[in-house]
């Protein structure tokens, strides 16, 4: 198990260097400098900067210094906000982040599969349909429209909640962005557990379960929950990477100091080094815990494990 | 087989009518798309002209304008219906460019098999475990921003890995059929046969997955025009009005769930089209 979780840690090492690769010539390939709005600078001095920051160097030369700089964990300086290097700027936005997105991931376990098993147990019931409805509307709604009509609702109009804004250790400010990010991923859940529990309630040894006389409830929470469960566990991958590319939208939406924003921030002020780091950080992010994901479903489903 | 029995496709169509929810949502496709065409020639206003006197008028509230205006005083209604008309276009082109991509990679992937099968199919493994929004995000700077001519194309540059990976499946499954074994044992040549026997017969799963990427396209599109990557002032795209909408929310929420309702109409109504096309095209799903 451990062997092949550093084999598949390693193999993501190329994927990795593809990414690296390929953002950094597509956003050099982009019309505009870091320093072009900033107010009419004289010739000099805008040369004067596109040296200090190596810019005037030839485009294949440039990427060799990034990738040397990279081997020593240095994500270079930020061309706009300066004074900062990325990686201050990233590591001061990141825990905000994190936090953010492993509530909306824990927040979307925690409802979806209950909801989806009781749909199942009921199938074509009310609660059944109002699940499904649920699940169509909630996967059809995107973040930038759930937040702010959140946001209207229980921050305006009932005063529960923060509308936006944030301050240190409140987790009231943290609620509505988590449910927001959350929701699509609860309607998912919920329509995924509903979807397998139904097909492993039907199967061959949850009859035998019964048949043994065993108490429904153990049928259920001891027999059938487990395999139900695996394509959950399966879409635990590209949900945390829904949920982190969702965080660049909540972080604007509600104002969260989070490190998403300077994603957008960075394209558009073609901070090449801010928009790198980004891409790296939430790149690589993304490809481990679609790896934890992918090894904890082989750790649930022995059929896949000697494979 | 070169005319594809009409049969199924007859009887595909009746599956589909007997599909309540999809055929609701068609015809709702329809009218908003009509709406979206010829709504704003009935307006008096255009989407950037600005009306001094009516600023940030609540709808209903004035009869010059239907859905009220915005803060600097344009027509809401034909704001809305324009960013319709782009979100639109936007995805329905970025949706041809990824089919396009992704028919014929996947085809010839699949039809020809082998080593070029499997240098094709890992391309698309590596390009899939890419944060792929990253990419459009990346690739959206490329172009000078508002250019929405060329910003279909950096959407439609991702979204065809799956398109491929459906094509290839049906394509190897193709390949040991007899009537492709009689095209080749006829002389016909390697592209003829991906472009003339196999490519007509993957067209069900292709329409399906199709009419299911248009709201991807779109939402792609509005979440770009929302963190102002995408479609730029005065011009409009429902993720951009939205994004406004945000912005005002306090004093005229109207400027936030008219855009939104439209947006959340379209998304819905694709998805219940491509569910209940599925349906009809593929029988064995039932």
């Amino acid at each position: 198990m451990l062997r092949l979780a550093a084999r598949r840690l390693l193999g993501l090492v190329p994927t990795l260097f593809v990414i690296v690769t390929l953002s950094f010539f597509v956003i050099r390939l982009a019309p505009g400098g870091p320093f072009d709005d900033e107010q009419t600078l004289p010739p000099e001095i805008k040369a004067n900067l596109e040296a200090a920051y190596g810019l005037d160097q030839p485009v294949a030369t440039q990427y060799l210094r990034y990738l040397q700089s990279l081997s020593h964990g240095d994500f270079g300086p930020s061309f706009k906000f300066k004074d900062f290097s990325v990686t201050e700027l990233i590591g001061q936005g990141l825990p905000l982040s994190l936090t953010l997105g492993l509530a909306a991931v824990l927040l979307a376990l925690a409802l979806g599969v209950p909801l989806g098993a009781f749909a199942a147990l009921r199938q074509n019931g009310a609660l059944d349909y109002s699940v499904m409805a649920f699940a169509v509307l909630g996967v059809a709604l995107p973040g930038f429209v759930i937040g702010p009509l959140l946001a209207l609702v229980f921050g305006l109009h009932l005063r529960w909640l923060p509308v936006a804004g944030w301050s240190p250790g409140e987790w009231r400010y943290l609620v509505l962005p988590a449910l927001t990010l959350a929701l699509p991923v609860i309607a998912y859940i919920a329509r995924l557990t509903r979807g397998s529990l139904l097909e492993v309630l039907r199967s061959n040894f949850v009859r035998t379960a019964r048949a043994k006389g065993l108490p429904e409830r153990i049928v259920l929470w001891r027999h059938a929950i487990r395999p139900a469960l695996l394509p959950v566990v399966s879409y635990l991958g590209p949900a945390s990477a829904f949920v982190m590319t969702g965080s660049l939208v909540v972080e604007t939406v509600f104002g969260l100091p989070g490190s998403g924003r300077y994603l957008v921030q960075g394209a558009i002020n073609r901070d090449y080094t801010l928009v790198m780091g980004m891409i790296i950080v939430y790149g690589s992010l993304m490809l481990v815990l679609n790896l934890i994901a992918d090894l904890l479903y082989g750790w649930l489903d022995p059929r896949v494990r000697y494979e | 087989m070169s005319d594809p029995s009409r049969g199924f496709w007859i009887d595909a169509a009746r599956r589909l009518l007997r599909h309540r929810a999809a055929v609701v949502a068609g015809a709702l496709i329809v009218l908003v798309t009509l709406l979206a065409a010829f709504g704003p020639a009935w307006s008096p206003h255009r989407f950037d002209a600005i009306d001094w006197e009516n600023m940030g008028i609540a709808p209903g509230s004035t009869n010059a304008h239907w859905l009220g205006t915005d803060r600097l005083g344009r027509d809401l209604f034909v704001r809305t219906l324009q960013g319709v008309q782009i979100s639109l276009q936007i995805g329905l082109l970025a949706t041809l460019v990824s089919l396009c991509i992704g028919v014929a990679w996947g085809a010839i992937a699949g039809y020809v098999g082998g080593r070029l099968d499997e240098w094709m199919m890992r391309v698309v493994d590596v390009l899939y475990s890419l944060p792929y929004i990253f990419i459009v995000i990346i690739l959206s700077t490329l172009f000078d921003r508002g250019n929405i001519q060329v910003l279909f194309l950096a959407i439609g540059a991702v979204g065809w890995l799956t398109m491929a990976r459906i094509v290839r499946g049906q394509a190897l499954s193709l390949r040991k059929r007899e009537f492709i074994e009689a095209a080749i044992a006829t002389g016909v040549s390697t592209p003829a046969i991906v472009w003339r026997h196999v490519v007509p017969n993957v067209v069900g799963p292709v329409i399906v997955y199709a009419t299911l990427t248009i709201p991807q396209m779109i939402l792609f599109e509005s979440f770009l025009s929302f963190l102002g990557l995408g479609v730029q002032e005065p011009q409009a795209s429902l993720g951009s009005l939205i994004n406004e909408g945000a912005q005002e929310m306090e004093s005229a929420a109207w400027l936030l769930l008219v855009p939104a309702a439209f947006l959340v109409t379209l998304l819905t109504c694709f998805n219940f089209l491509g569910d209940g096309l599925r349906d009809a095209l593929d029988p064995r799903e039932q």
